[in-house]
């Protein structure tokens, strides 16, 4: 990265060849999401205070959300934060205790999982064991009383639609676990559900299976544009599949956001740390000069932000910035008369440098002795301008890269 | 290396042919003097088919194989019932209370002391007034085997995954079809399993049916007991040899039944 180089020092320069950086603050992106449906329109699920406890225990706390038609909506979280058990609600294999689930303005909460309009695809795909691939996808169809050379016509339909042509008469233990998962997916698929629930639906595939199958699933979706909601607790997963990620802890709806929004304007500290990696100083925020704010971090520093989207009520405030968004240089950037005070300089020592292929993760020790991690990407492949432990080094970012949270 | 593996399973050849030998050998000996032509029960007198011509003219014997042919189907038939309802409930009942009282009740059958159950019966029947006969000796040997079933078939439906039924559910089956499209066919295998185990288990037992049997209606083992006391007859090697023989094609059907169940889903019923 140009960053790296000493001979390219103005920020303005720099600023313009990060491509990860936005150019307008955090704020105007939200604005700018593209939108699936024309807000106004009723969802297509609507989820108003849902409860669900098992004994003492809360798993879902009065939560609500909507889903439009036509999206692909992920659920998100560290395992126990009520996930699946919401996903299961939607199935209705369980029943909340408290609150309406509705399904094209009709409450379904109470309704029994077969007579619901929706269809889940599970985990461990639960094919029918005794049943050839072709009987497995067939069987909600016959449940559902289709004429016989309908099946047929849907269950051809729905092989080739997940590309196992000729697999039709395999059993499932016949099967890799790629082709098990696309079974499960048409068998899911075949009675056309309003919404597919998907819990988990990749996490028992390897990695580049894994991720050939996550393109496949969103081509799939736009293709049909079907209603998809998706479990994960793997980030990068729900933020490649999804149009719109809610991201849960402890029963609740921390955000539910884009997946760029999620990451470059958390709600949150708890979303900032559970999204992506980031540094976060602690501190309390100062005086403010037009659009900016400036914020003293402990031990001495002070670092100026962009304006954040609601105005900071509390003098205790927590500045987060993502790792790739601090650069480093030997001797900081040049400022010129614009921006002056406008570029974050942090000095320290470089304590540890983790290369990982695609990137190279710096921590710099600041003089004050925070620890600041720097991520750079690996540009050119004899990079010798990389920085070594123990070097002296400037860590700087600008205002709009920084995000505030009320503590 | 390589010899050393060898030497070792000559070792092992070894120790299963003679423990092969402990098990089997007294078997073998009574298959082979039971197509012995001669009358004395321990000298060879040559190959003959004379004792199972005995038996097929022997109505009291013929009588008592009937009888316990018709008792070990009826209690095997009941009793896996009754045990594959009972392995239902405690794999897929609702967690109550007591349900861990409730399935070592339901197993406290495979451990009790045979002689216990039979003189509990006993009374039960006498306190009942009931005649004894052939129903008695059947209510008796389904108690036993309701047991077996209900082991081999909950170690069943404890390795299916749950989560097929929801799938049943979730395509459309309410749950009772649910259960009868994708559960019953997968524990088919156990169930059978289950009643071959209940069928020889009846066939074989003499402790429990000598308490609950009245008289005319002696199972074959009674019968054979009886007669070994007044001396061994070689037409009963030539029985023992026709019940070796069927028992063993039920453990083989059995075990077959078993591996299909297992192939199936994800871990196996244990025979």
């Amino acid at each position: 990265m140009t960053e790296e180089s000493p001979d390219i020092e103005t920020p303005k320069a720099d600023v313009a060849a990060e491509p990860a950086t936005p150019e307008p603050p955090a704020e105007a992106i939200a604005a700018s999401a593209p939108q699936v449906e024309p807000a106004g329109e009723p969802p297509l699920l609507r989820i108003e205070g849902v409860g669900k406890s098992f004994g003492n225990f809360r798993a879902v706390d009065r939560l609500s959300l909507d889903i439009r038609a036509g999206e692909f909506f992920a659920l998100l979280g560290p395992s126990g934060c009520g996930k699946t058990t919401l996903l299961r609600m939607l199935a209705g294999f369980e029943t909340p205790d408290e609150g309406r689930i509705l399904l094209g303005g009709n409450d379904i909460a109470q309704v029994p999982p077969h007579l619901r309009p929706v269809n889940m695809m599970f985990q461990n795909y639960a094919l029918f064991p005794h049943l050839s691939v072709r009987d497995n996808i067939a069987f909600g169809l016959k449940r559902a009383g289709m004429a016989r050379a309908e099946i047929a016509t849907r269950v051809a339909e729905m092989v080739s639609l997940v590309r196992l042509e000729g697999m039709e008469k395999r059993k499932p233990d016949q099967l890799s676990g790629g082709q098990k998962q696309r079974v499960a997916l048409a068998r899911s698929l075949a009675r056309r559900p309003q919404v597919l629930l998907l819990d988990e639906p990749l996490a028992a595939l390897d990695k580049k299976l894994r991720e050939s199958t996550q393109h496949e699933l969103m081509e799939l979706q736009r293709r049909l544009g079907m209603t998809f909601i998706i479990v994960t607790h793997d980030q990068e997963e729900a933020m490649t599949v999804a149009n719109r990620i809610g991201v849960m802890n402890a029963g609740r709806l921390e955000q539910v956001a884009t997946p760029r929004d999620l990451y470059e304007a958390p709600h949150s500290r708890w979303i900032a740390e559970f999204i992506g990696d980031v540094n976060l100083f602690e501190g309390d925020a100062g005086w403010r000069q037009g659009n900016r704010l400036t914020v003293a971090i402990k031990d001495g520093d002070t670092i100026t932000v962009g304006e954040p989207r609601q105005p900071v009520t509390k003098t205790a405030v927590c500045v987060a910035i993502r790792p790739e968004k601090v650069k480093l240089s030997r001797r900081g950037p040049v400022s010129d008369a614009a921006n002056t005070h406008a570029i974050n300089r942090l000095e320290g020592v470089v304590s540890d440098v983790g290369y990982l292929g695609g990137l190279t993760v710096y921590k710099v020790k600041l003089d004050s002795g925070i620890v600041v991690r720097s991520s750079m990407a690996n540009t050119a492949r004899l990079n010798m301008d990389g920085y070594l432990v123990g070097q002296r080094v400037v860590a700087w970012f600008t205002p709009d890269d920084c995000m505030v949270l009320e503590q | 290396m390589g010899r050393r593996v060898n030497q070792m399973s000559r070792f092992n050849i070894t120790a299963l042919a003679l423990g092969l030998a402990f098990l089997y050998l007294p078997i073998v000996i009574l298959i082979l003097y039971s197509f012995n032509a001669s009358r004395l029960v321990t000298v060879w007198g040559g190959w003959s088919l004379r004792w199972y011509h005995e038996f097929f003219n022997d109505r009291a014997m013929l009588d008592a194989a009937w009888m316990s042919l018709r008792v070990a189907a009826v209690s095997a038939t009941v009793a896996t019932l009754l045990g594959t309802l009972a392995a239902i409930g405690l794999a897929r009942g609702e967690r109550f209370k007591g349900r861990s009282l409730f399935s070592s009740m339901l197993y406290a059958p495979l451990v009790m002391p045979e002689v216990i159950s039979g003189l509990s019966l006993l009374l039960l029947f006498v306190a009942l007034n009931a005649e004894r006969g052939f129903w008695t000796v059947t209510i008796a040997h389904t108690t036993l085997t309701m047991c077996f079933v209900t082991v081999v078939v909950q170690s069943r439906l404890a390795s299916l995954d749950r989560s097929l039924e929801e799938a049943a559910m979730d395509l459309g089956c309410d749950p009772v079809k649910a259960f009868l499209s994708v559960t019953l066919p997968l524990i088919v295998p156990a169930i059978v399993a289950g009643w071959m185990l209940a069928f020889t288990l009846s066939l074989d037992d003499v402790v429990i049916a000598s308490f609950t049997t009245g008289p005319g209606s002696a199972t074959l083992p009674i019968r054979i007991y009886s007669e070994v006391r007044l001396g061994v007859k070689p037409e009963i090697n030539a029985i023992c040899t026709m019940v070796i023989a069927l028992i063993a094609v039920v453990i083989v059907i059995a075990s077959f039944a078993s591996k299909l169940s297992s192939s199936q889903g994800k871990s196996a019923a244990p025979l």
